[in-house]
């Protein structure tokens, strides 16, 4: 018996009987003409076109963000223990497993309190009440961190009522560990549920835990969802011998050995720790935009030093190393300084190829800033800097870092825009090479603007996300994505031509 | 079926005049039904002679779904074979009352509580229209009629351009209509001419002036209408000619709301204002 080929989509659907199905759908559909189609397609890679685009008011087309309550668990996802519980309707916690098991080939535990239209009439309370006493039951965990999803906040329901009255009735023990943030799905984004998320864990382990200082400091890494980066931050924390407590630390979580069992709990921010960071000496955030509260709140309410790094780059990250430097007391070791040296050897090697490219970036607020400042180091040039979370302060902050690198002076900065706009610039204005998440690749096959993969999400291309970005490390780990997409391309281009050469 | 929505500031009379005015209907052969949309459920006790029925939401909230309901549960005949059903809601502070109406008209609309036999439906709505779910009763030409009970106290008449508000704006993309404003008479000065005149502003008209008697409370008292209380008594003829005047109502309008200054114009020209600078 020869076994069964099943041919996957790939190459099924190019089949004439396929091809000739879509034809008919086609017809039965009464789509517009071939010519019809290419007529419009055409026009709306004009300057007209561009100008119509940029007056849109009332609809966003591919933004580059996502709800609140995905940052919130997934802030929530990183302290020890801890089951992300989210009141509100399933299917908004099923696309959040989804979309972060999309991006980390990884499961990911979230609870729903699966409000239907009844809650929605009557209250979720007993959602909250039930969900509580299942979750603690069946999942044993040491912290139940609460987010909302916008059906929950549009009734407005009372987290911490609901949650004090599941203490009183003895649902949950009165000790145990709630936190909770509101996390409306239908103001910000993903960045500002991280924030409220933290500050409301933070707020909750650290009651009464006042003590003397224990000298430490917390780094707050933000919405940062390349595991690296964590790995990164603490090895480079441990060379200088500086005793530190990663807040929200989801490394262990979205990057965990394979055992050949599964751990519903696979590591995270020690609780001890955390209730702990009360006392640290100093709060270093990596990212500015995604902890705004949290770290006004350290600020003002722990009465510690803050303060924000975004170590992506050579100049960022020497500025890192000084700050934390400063912080400890710890001189930056020799190890660190050859790290740098072989970083700023990696980019001497490139700099041929990057120098004088025009780049088209589009993704989160801090990252962006970051990747600005990096490109720029190596002559590249940021031309259009798309960012749907950002606003007036992100403007302010973008045009300082342009104005601060001649390589900057060309650069414009688009807050609140969204891919549609980006494809717009792209064939009014066009650059060399794109940089952005899985969803940009649309942008790449309307465009042909090669794509540089870095952001979030990323669903089309595997482990990118257990390369640190941050640290000289990060530096070697971006010169190496950039460079080698465009030496791809310059081999591309050069096919058949004298100049396809094997030495680059 | 004519579907008739009855709006008006909390407190107003809207359940009391949309119940004795069933009753005239009734009373002239035609066959209606009360959807009570305000999570007290006080719409339907002076047909039902009892104190607020099973309303859809509290089955729902007992047996965890609205699934799990049977429409004879909620759809209860009353006096004159007069349909009763209201809508209840969440207790006050939480939840989402205006979804609880959207949820209860769905259930009797897909449990067949809309029959044919049927010549009017009333849809007795809670004060303002606060969001969306108050709405329900005029949204995707369910009642396509709307009657707004005012008195001449200001913040009635000032709740009733505001309803006007709301109704223009389903107006414009629907069907539709306000029908007329009833007057539930408070006794204030030259109020048959305030209201008249109100009407005449928003493009309506006042369809009848319904005067103040204590006859209405003494019924109440009996949880019942003043029709089957004491059908020879002058007000129950009141009642059957607003009735009569509904039934017959060939004015539909899309309002023209006034501005507040009008409004405070108005009660210059006519009322409160004037007395006081007379005083």
């Amino acid at each position: 018996m020869t076994p069964m080929k099943i041919k996957d989509h790939n190459e099924l659907f190019l089949e004439e009987e396929y091809k000739e199905q879509f034809k008919r759908k086609r017809e039965f559909e009464l789509s517009p003409s071939a010519e019809e189609v290419k007529e419009i397609s055409d026009w709306t890679k004009t300057q007209e076109y561009k100008k119509l685009n940029f007056e849109r008011k009332n609809i966003k087309i591919n933004p580059a963000k996502a709800c609140q309550p995905l940052g919130a668990v997934f802030c929530a996802s990183g302290f020890e223990g801890s089951m992300p519980f989210v009141q509100g309707a399933q299917g908004c916690v099923a696309y959040f497993r989804s979309h972060l098991s999309r991006h980390f080939k990884e499961p990911f535990s979230a609870i729903s309190t699966s409000m239907t239209e009844d809650a929605a009439v009557f209250g979720g309370l007993n959602n909250m009440l039930e969900g509580l006493e299942n979750a603690y039951t069946l999942y044993h965990p040491k912290i139940l961190p609460v987010s909302t999803t916008c059906m929950a906040e549009v009734i407005g329901d009372d987290l911490n009522s609901f949650i004090k009255q599941a203490k009183e009735k003895g649902i949950i023990p009165k000790d145990f560990l709630v936190p909770f943030a509101h996390t409306p799905s239908f103001t910000g984004s993903y960045i500002n549920g991280y924030d409220n998320m933290l500050k409301g864990i933070l707020l909750t382990v650290t009651e009464g835990k006042r003590g003397h200082s224990n000298g430490k400091i917390n780094i707050i890494p933000g919405f940062d969802t390349y595991t690296g980066d964590y790995r990164e931050i603490k090895r480079l924390l441990d060379i200088m011998g500086v005793e530190y407590t990663i807040l929200a630390d989801v490394s262990e979580i979205f990057d965990c050995p394979n055992t050949g069992e599964y751990k519903l709990y696979p590591g995270g921010t020690k609780l001890a720790d955390a209730m702990d960071s009360i006392n640290a000496a100093a709060t270093v955030a990596l990212q500015k935009y995604s902890t705004l509260k949290t770290l006004d709140y350290i600020h003002k309410e722990w009465n510690q030093k803050t303060s924000v790094q975004q170590p992506i780059g050579i100049k960022n990250t020497d500025r890192f190393f000084d700050e934390i430097s400063n912080l400890s007391g710890k001189p930056i070791p020799q190890e660190i300084n050859d790290e740098r040296g072989r970083a700023v050897d990696a980019m001497v090697d490139s700099h041929p190829y990057v120098h004088g490219k025009r780049f088209a970036l589009i993704g989160d607020p801090d990252q962006l800033l970051g990747l600005m400042s990096f490109l720029m180091e190596m002559g590249g040039i940021p031309v259009h800097i798309v960012c749907t979370m950002g606003d007036k302060a992100f403007e302010e902050d973008a045009y300082r870092v342009l104005s601060e690198n001649p390589f900057g002076a060309e650069g414009k900065v688009y807050a609140g825009m969204d891919m549609w706009h980006l494809r717009s610039l792209l064939f009014t204005d066009p650059v060399d090479f794109l940089i952005g998440n899985s969803y940009a690749k649309l942008l790449w096959r309307d465009t042909g603007t090669p794509l540089i993969r870095i952001g979030f999400p990323l669903f089309d291309r595997h482990h990118l996300h257990r390369y640190p970005l941050i640290g000289y490390q990060g530096v070697i780990n971006l010169v190496n994505l950039i460079v080698n997409i465009v030496l791809d391309e310059l081999d591309r281009s050069t096919i058949n031509t004298t100049s396809f050469d094997v030495i680059r | 079926m004519r579907q008739i929505a009855i709006y008006g500031k909390g407190g107003i009379g809207k359940s009391t005049t949309t119940q004795n005015l069933v009753v005239g209907l009734a009373e002239a052969g035609y066959k209606c039904m009360i959807v009570g949309c305000d999570p007290k459920a006080d719409s339907t006790r002076l047909i039902l002679h009892r104190k607020a029925q099973t309303t859809v939401m509290d089955l729902a909230r007992e047996r965890g779904s609205v699934e799990d309901l049977n429409i004879e549960e909620v759809l209860i005949e009353g006096y004159r074979g007069i349909r009763c059903a209201e809508s209840g809601g969440p207790e006050p502070g939480v939840g989402c009352a205006g979804r609880g109406v959207i949820t209860a008209i769905n259930f009797l609309e897909e449990n067949g509580a809309y029959t044919e036999d049927l010549d009017f439906v009333f849809y007795d709505v809670l004060g303002d229209v606060v969001c969306g779910g108050f709405a329900m009763p005029i949204r995707e030409g369910k009642a396509k009629e709307i009657y707004i009970v005012t008195s001449g106290e200001m913040m009635a008449m000032y709740a009733a351009n505001n309803i006007s508000r709301g109704i223009l704006k389903y107006a414009q993309s629907g069907g539709v209509r306000l029908g007329g404003l009833i007057c539930n008479a408070r006794v204030v000065d030259k109020e048959f001419e305030l209201i008249s005149e109100l009407a005449k502003q928003l493009n309506t008209q006042l369809i009848h002036f319904v005067p103040r008697d204590n006859q209405v409370q003494r019924a109440e008292l009996r949880r019942t209408t003043v029709i089957e209380y004491t059908p020879e008594h002058p007000q129950a003829d009141q009642y059957r000619s607003l009735a009569k005047k509904i039934a017959e109502n060939r004015n539909f309008v899309i309002p023209t709301p006034i501005v507040m200054d009008d409004l405070e114009k108005l009660l210059m020209d006519f009322g409160i204002l004037e007395a006081e600078e007379v005083a």
